[in-house]
């Protein structure tokens, strides 16, 4: 069984295993730095579909079958889908799986659902109830600005803070046992909310929540910066990473070269136009099921902090007048 | 959060730390589009005039070719890049009244002709008409009262 | 040509104050179009718009606050005409032709065109 360490880290005992994973991107992501890790790059926003919410579910569920099919495992060999997105209802998730025959959990966690995704799989493995888990996030750059911002034709300037939703999806398949790397520790993030109101600064939204989970999994499990290869974050972008930097060198943490952000990796910040990098549930998703597992196959990386950060922003409370919460759920990742 | 930082002062922080807008270039994009655009219905206004339109005929008809060139090159998908370059330059004509009211009319379509177009049209635009119709009504009131007074 | 060249001055100035206040003051373009049609009805009313058509001409009236002045003109213009009524009558009325534009080209518009990305 689990056991508990700290206030709000848990270690697992069975350590279940990323048996494969898969990425499907847009086309502005398939044209950035991490292209040739991406299992597929849809040209087409509408994906062949004819809006852009089923287009997201379209590639979702594509992610997921090429996932499947990568680990050698069957639909009815997958116990649960847990998957979401950014859309109201979890839109692209609902309808991405609603022809598969395999249970589903929808998660919500905004751009954190890949590593609440993963610790919830993590932790039904572990605890016995599920064999082989579905981890799956998505997002789509058109379909999020319809829901949160301006509709795509209008003509407006995006702030220097903004980021650039990603357009993809990336589903990793978990099981009790087999070949991969592992997850060993998880630590749940709480939700710190600074009373930032700027919906086109989410990076700064987020990084006091990334800093709170960084550095209780570090008081918890007594590990330093040093014990690991790398710690990414989701989708905090330049100006998050820097705040987050800041955040936690005021509490004596410095995360010298390890610091990784997904958002700033999976586009070239200078040369593509995306304000402070790539945002989206997709974005960390993606990143890490296709770039990172290429990591830890070729042996690169041994052990990796993976936090996926969230801004729970609602566009009605934004509206009257409120701040934005923040979330970040951490993962321990080795080889 | 084990406070490090109060909110108010991570709020400063993050204002003194973000990046800020290229100002200078942002200024001058906005006055180079700005500029174009009303050149064009200067031209537009020109035209009718040379041809004999008297002034109530010729702002009215101007307008409408305005909006309408909003509105085209909002179909063709190429207002939302104007309006990339040139800021205000571009929301702040006539065009780009015309641009935000195009624009949500497009992406809702798919949400069906009367819920979605028919309803979502005035998105942006909605409280240009509500506010600028309201305000004349108060100023046609203070000047109805102006009028009986002097 | 002078003209054209008068408009283009005006205009543009007319922008850079809406630039400024998008960039100093994080004001979304959403609110700065009501400020200007707001400040259009205002200067209009007190006929303060007026020398700037005069000097500008497109300069002036193809931004918002010359979609303002036509409303504030308009309902004037209205009451000298019909008294109390043209209150309620006369800003539509002036504003007819532009209203009745975009709700025409937004919908057929709508109907050819839809939206795409932009990488």
């Amino acid at each position: 069984m689990a056991k508990r360490l700290g206030s709000q880290t848990i270690i697992l005992d069975k350590q279940p295993v990323i048996l494969s994973g898969a990425g499907i991107v847009g086309k502005k992501e398939g044209d950035g730095p991490l292209s040739r890790y991406f299992d597929d790059v849809v040209d087409d926003e509408y994906a062949g579909e004819k809006t852009f919410e089923a287009a997201e579910s379209r590639i979702l569920r594509d992610t997921f079958i090429k996932a499947l099919e990568k680990s050698g495992k069957s639909s009815t060999d997958i116990n649960i889908i847990l998957s979401g997105d950014l859309l109201n209802q979890c839109t692209a998730a609902s309808y991405a799986f609603r022809d598969v025959d395999t249970p589903y959990l929808g998660l919500f966690g905004a751009c954190s659902t890949m590593s609440e995704s993963l610790a919830i799989a993590s932790m039904l493995i572990d605890g016995g109830s599920v064999d082989y888990a579905v981890c799956a996030a998505s997002s789509h750059f058109c379909s999020a600005e319809r829901q949160f911002r301006y509709p795509l034709e209008f003509g407006s300037q995006r702030t220097p803070t903004s980021q650039w939703t990603v357009t993809g999806a990336g589903a990793v398949i978990l099981g009790k046992e087999g070949q991969g790397p592992k997850i060993t520790c998880i630590t749940p993030g709480k939700i710190i909310d600074e009373g930032i109101k700027d919906s086109n600064n989410m990076g700064a939204a987020m990084s006091p929540a990334a800093y709170d989970t960084i550095r209780s999994h570090l008081i918890d499990t007594g590990r330093s910066v040093d014990d690991f290869d790398m710690i990414l974050t989701g989708d905090l972008g330049s100006f998050g990473s820097t705040m987050l930097r800041d955040l936690l060198n005021r509490s004596n943490i410095d995360l010298k070269n390890k610091h990784k952000d997904c958002g700033m990796i999976i586009f070239d910040l200078e040369k593509q136009g995306v304000g402070c990098g790539g945002s989206g549930c997709g974005c960390s998703a993606v990143v890490l099921s296709t770039y990172i597992l290429n990591l830890f196959m070729q042996g690169a990386i041994k052990r990796l902090l993976f936090i996926a950060t969230g801004a729970l922003l609602s566009p009605t409370r934004i509206q009257q007048g409120e701040t934005i919460p923040g979330i970040a759920h951490a993962v321990l990742i080795e080889a | 959060m084990k406070k490090q930082i109060s909110k108010h002062e991570y709020q400063r922080l993050v204002d003194e730390k973000a990046p800020g807008s290229h100002y200078v270039k942002n200024l001058f994009a906005a006055f180079i589009t700005g500029g174009a655009i009303c050149s064009v219905g200067q031209i537009v206004m020109l035209v009718f005039k040379n041809f004999g339109a008297d002034k109530e005929t010729t702002a009215s008809a101007t307008s409408i070719i305005m909006i309408f060139i909003g509105a085209f090159l909002t179909g063709i998908n190429i207002y939302d890049e104007i309006g990339k370059f040139g800021g205000a330059g571009a929301s702040v004509p006539i065009t780009g009244f015309s641009n935000s009211i195009v624009s949500p009319a497009m992406e809702f379509k798919k949400e069906g002709h009367v819920m979605g177009v028919g309803a979502k049209m005035f998105l942006i635009a909605g409280p240009v008409l509500v506010y600028g119709i309201f305000a004349s009504v108060v100023a046609g009131l203070v000047y109805f009262i102006w009028k009986q007074v002097m | 040509m002078i003209e054209i060249l008068k408009a283009f001055l005006l205009g543009g100035c007319i922008c850079i104050i809406g630039q400024i206040l998008i960039d100093f003051t994080k004001i979304t373009p959403a609110r700065i179009m009501v400020i200007f049609v707001v400040s259009g009805v205002v200067l209009g009313m007190f006929g303060l718009y007026q020398p700037l058509i005069d000097w500008g001409g497109a300069g002036a009236t193809v931004p918002l606050v010359g979609f303002g002045n036509v409303l504030a003109k308009g309902v004037m213009k209205e009451i000298n005409e019909v008294g109390f009524l043209g209150i309620f009558t006369g800003g539509v009325k002036a504003a007819a032709a532009g209203i009745t534009a975009a709700i025409t080209f937004g919908y057929i518009m709508a109907i050819i065109s839809k939206p795409k990305i932009k990488s």
